[in-house]
């Protein structure tokens, strides 16, 4: 029989090694399903890993990996803070809709006026819009004491509905034809957040979530906030006896991490997909769940998750098109990697021993 | 010399880097009452759990009545009679004694057979105890009782007790001591687990001391005193605390009338604490745990906010204030739980200094960390308490009990505080790391800090406070100095006779 043993430090190595050995305990475990499907294996995760970022068509593909990457990063790094500290805000995706709709409707409401004020206005719009949404399960929690778990998540349905009324109601293009959706933000210069060098993919939300990660960094690392974050989560009664307020901690922690969510969606509406629409979000709120876990709640850890979740939406895209994977392998296969991740991050803080025939009690 | 009921021959436990019992021979007489001495760390527990099955010996034998005795599981030494009483209980709150008591029997006769068994157990040992009373509403000595009565149900021949009286009054301990003499009398033989020499004295004919996982001798501890006892524990001289001689000054702290509803569905309620703490003085505060010791530390250290008025700091009034502020102030504190309450776990000693130093080491700058600052002060509390660790950036769950224990305490002493309140300082520590705690806090004090030191050792309490208050079901006595107080006294006081009333 195998046994877990408790080590009494956490081992350095194995925090890093567990995220590598995830990797590709997924690609054996992915290859093995595809396999299964009646696919190459091999082929597939070529596909995945390989062709985005070295392929002849990879000059379209690395951009994408920003474009993919950015909002995952600024949503996971404020998800993690929360995290840390044992607050868990399941409904990024409803915020990451609300600071879309916040930040769009601040520029459609001045429509067609140009000035270079609409912008900043809209990144404003766009997080308090995201910290207004995540401060109702927060107020919730802290004056009635509900599960931040379910109100959150519950937000999201809400939020998607208010997305679909506003796409076919009041924020409908007047010029659309009929069709659902608002107008094309991208045609809209004061309210565009276009790519700050044409061709990188490189827009205002991918300096933010670099920034995002630099801040979460240091708050963690040097600041007393930071402190009290991690102190929550390891030890609540002695995070008490340290003198942190718990209520302040969730307000601090889903408002920050709303925000974040709210900067993502905006920077979303008003780029790569420039409009309000019934189908306008595609689940980062979600991916950035595991893409913090993935990256071990760690701000540069985070990036590189954000990264790579980015590749494997991108390769199996191509493998889905390419190699007729159906979407549902696709999102199994992501589903792996968090589950080996989990597995596997045991080995930092336990060590498996065979165990002997002495009986415990 | 009557006859040999457990022979043990050459035990030897090894575990990764540790030898927790090293060719360990001594022999149980039937009808004795064997004590079993030893700081934490001796390897007491591992020679108990090799006797109850629980562990299993890499080298040496045990012959139980002449016939070869190789426990694989509790079950198979209760079978021949072994039968053990274990330091923390683990019994159910929400259930009464009778199921609780038929949760740990193999084939449990029916409730009323069984109620009728436990009534007539108890009385006949002089164990008071209702079988349908909820364990959560007892007591720490009833608890007690109801594991006692739980082993004599099995009628054993060999009875284990791990630190029986470290939980009860003077006057329980004096109930326990009649009916172990009393089973011993119908020649059970009792295995005794304690460091508390005195008690070991009064009560036990033989006596095992081990040290450092070897057996250092076998004695009649009646015709050794208890400082040889304790110097063969410890194997070499011990450092008993001196208390100087100080003239209390004025009033520092003083609480009144402070009232606190239970925190939780099996706390206490605080009911009108009124105490005064003076410059200097040590106040050692009595009582068994559950009679609100936690909660007047949370009123205390601020995780619990009360009236500003209730606690007052050379007239300021501070009640209302958190703890940091309150740290800012002067008044720290050491709650019970070292590991999860005055330490985190998976931090390291540096992290946790910061804990509590933020505010009074100025480890904090407008919200940014100091972290050298913070490693230096951890390196501070380890070199001038003596604390066994690689090094700050240690887990503090890598610490033994008594290092911790020491970094704990330290951290608060080197923040000089004008007001330390700690609870249970010395529990479950070794001596020379408890010896090391006292001395530390008569040095505050003698500084000219008040301390207030909850604790259920009477001994400790004796020894180190100038004043003596009793708190019982949530009340707290009038403190009194400890000198007029006789050991009767603190009794009752314990029992919630206010003996000034």
């Amino acid at each position: 029989m195998l046994r877990l043993e408790k080590r009494p430090n956490p081992s350095k190595i194995w925090g890093y090694l567990a995220p590598v050995l995830a990797v590709i305990a997924t690609m054996i475990g992915g290859g093995v399903m595809f396999a299964l499907l009646g696919k190459d294996p091999f082929e597939a995760i070529r596909i995945i890993f390989y062709d985005p970022l070295f392929s002849e068509f990879a000059w379209y593909y690395r951009p994408q990996l920003l474009i993919k990457g950015a909002p995952l990063i600024l949503i996971a790094i404020g998800l993690s803070m929360g995290f840390r500290a044992g607050i868990w805000n399941i409904g990024a995706e409803g915020q990451y809709i609300i600071g879309a709709i916040c930040g769009a409707g601040a520029a459609l409401a001045v429509y067609p006026l140009e000035s270079a004020l609409i912008f900043p206005v809209m990144i404003l719009c766009g997080a308090i819009g995201g910290f207004a949404w995540a401060m109702i399960p927060a107020i919730l929690k802290t004056k009635f004491g509900t599960n931040e778990i379910l109100v959150s998540l519950m937000l999201v349905y809400v939020a998607e509905q208010l997305l679909a009324s506003m796409s076919l109601g009041l924020m409908k293009n007047p010029e659309g034809f009929g069709f659902p959706g608002s107008r094309n933000l991208q045609h809209y210069a004061s309210a565009h957040n276009a790519e700050l060098w044409v061709g990188s993919g490189i827009h205002l939300g991918v300096v933010f979530a670099l920034i995002a990660v630099i801040f979460g960094y240091i708050m963690l690392a040097r600041h007393q906030m930071g402190f009290h974050i991690r102190l929550m989560g390891e030890s609540p009664k002695a995070a008490r006896f340290a003198g942190v307020n718990p209520n302040k901690l969730v307000i601090y922690c889903l408002g920050f991490s709303g925000a974040l969510a709210g900067l993502a969606g905006m920077f979303e509406v008003a780029g790569p997909s420039g409009q309000i629409s019934i189908d306008f979000n595609v689940g980062y709120g979600f991916t950035a769940i595991i893409v913090a876990f993935l990256g071990r709640l760690n701000p540069f850890g985070i990036m590189l998750a954000g990264l790579l979740m980015a590749l494997t939406y991108i390769g199996g895209e191509i493998a889905q098109s390419s190699l007729g994977l159906p979407s549902a392998a696709i999102q199994a296969f992501q589903g792996m990697l968090l589950f080996f991740l989990l597995a596997l991050d045991m080995l930092t803080n336990f060590k498996i021993k065979l165990a002997n025939a002495e009986v415990r009690t | 010399m009557s006859k040999t009921l457990l022979h043990l021959n050459g035990l030897t436990k090894t575990y990764p880097g540790v030898i927790a019992n090293d060719d360990v021979s001594f022999d149980i007489a039937a009808g004795e009452i064997h004590a079993l001495l030893g700081e934490n760390g001796a390897g007491k527990s591992t020679l108990v759990k090799m006797i109850y099955g629980l562990v299993r010996p890499d080298h040496g034998t045990m012959q139980m009545e002449g016939v070869s005795f190789v426990p694989a599981e509790p079950r198979a030494a209760r079978a021949v009679g072994v039968a053990m009483v274990f330091q923390h209980f683990s019994l159910f709150e929400a259930l009464s004694v009778a199921e609780n008591i038929a949760l740990g029997m193999e084939n449990p006769p029916k409730a009323n057979a069984l109620s009728a068994r436990i009534t007539e157990v108890s009385q006949s040992y002089g164990l008071p105890l209702d079988p349908e009373r909820l364990v959560g509403d007892l007591s720490a000595g009833e608890r007690q009782r109801v594991e006692i009565i739980r082993c004599l149900l099995q009628e054993p021949k060999l009875l284990i007790m791990d630190e029986p009286t470290s939980v009860l009054t003077p006057q329980e301990v004096t109930t326990l001591f009649t009916t172990l003499r009393k089973l011993k009398d119908e020649g059970t033989s009792i295995l005794y687990i304690s460091h508390k020499l005195e008690e070991i004295r009064a009560l036990c004919e033989t006596a095992t001391i081990l040290r450092g996982g070897k057996k250092v001798a076998t004695c009649d501890p009646r015709e050794k005193s208890a400082r040889d006892l304790a110097e063969m524990m410890v194997g070499g001289k011990l450092n008993l605390a001196e208390s100087k001689e100080t003239t209390l000054g004025e009033v520092v702290l003083e609480i009144s009338d402070l009232s606190l509803p239970p925190q939780s569905a099996f706390g206490t309620s605080l009911r009108n604490i009124s105490l005064r703490l003076h410059r200097g003085e040590i106040l050692g505060i009595g009582g068994v745990a559950g009679n609100g010791q936690d909660e007047l530390l949370a009123c205390m250290s601020g995780e619990v906010i009360t009236t500003a008025e209730a606690i007052q700091l050379n007239g300021l009034s501070l009640g209302h204030m958190s703890p940091n502020e309150r740290r800012t102030l002067g008044v720290l504190a050491a709650p019970e739980e070292r590991l999860g309450h005055a330490a985190a776990p998976d931090m390291s000693l540096t992290e946790n200094a910061m804990l509590t130093a933020m505010t009074r080491k100025s480890l904090s700058k407008s919200g940014f960390l100091d972290w050298p600052r913070a490693k230096d002060f951890a390196e501070q509390v380890i070199k001038k308490f003596d604390v066994r660790t690689p090094g700050p950036q240690s887990a503090a769950r890598s610490l033994s009990g008594g290092n911790l224990q020491k970094f704990v305490i330290g951290r608060e002493v080197l923040q000089d505080p004008s007001v330390l309140i700690v609870n249970q300082p010395t529990w479950g520590v070794d001596a020379a790391a408890a010896a090391d705690i006292r001395q530390a806090l008569l040095d505050l004090a003698a500084k000219g800090a008040s301390v207030i030191v909850i604790s259920q050792d009477l001994d400790e309490l004796m020894e180190i406070s100038t004043s003596f208050a009793a708190l019982n079901a949530g009340r707290l006595s009038a403190a009194r100095p400890m000198a007029e107080l006789s050991l009767d006294e603190i009794g009752l006081l314990l029992g919630g006779a206010d003996a000034a009333a």
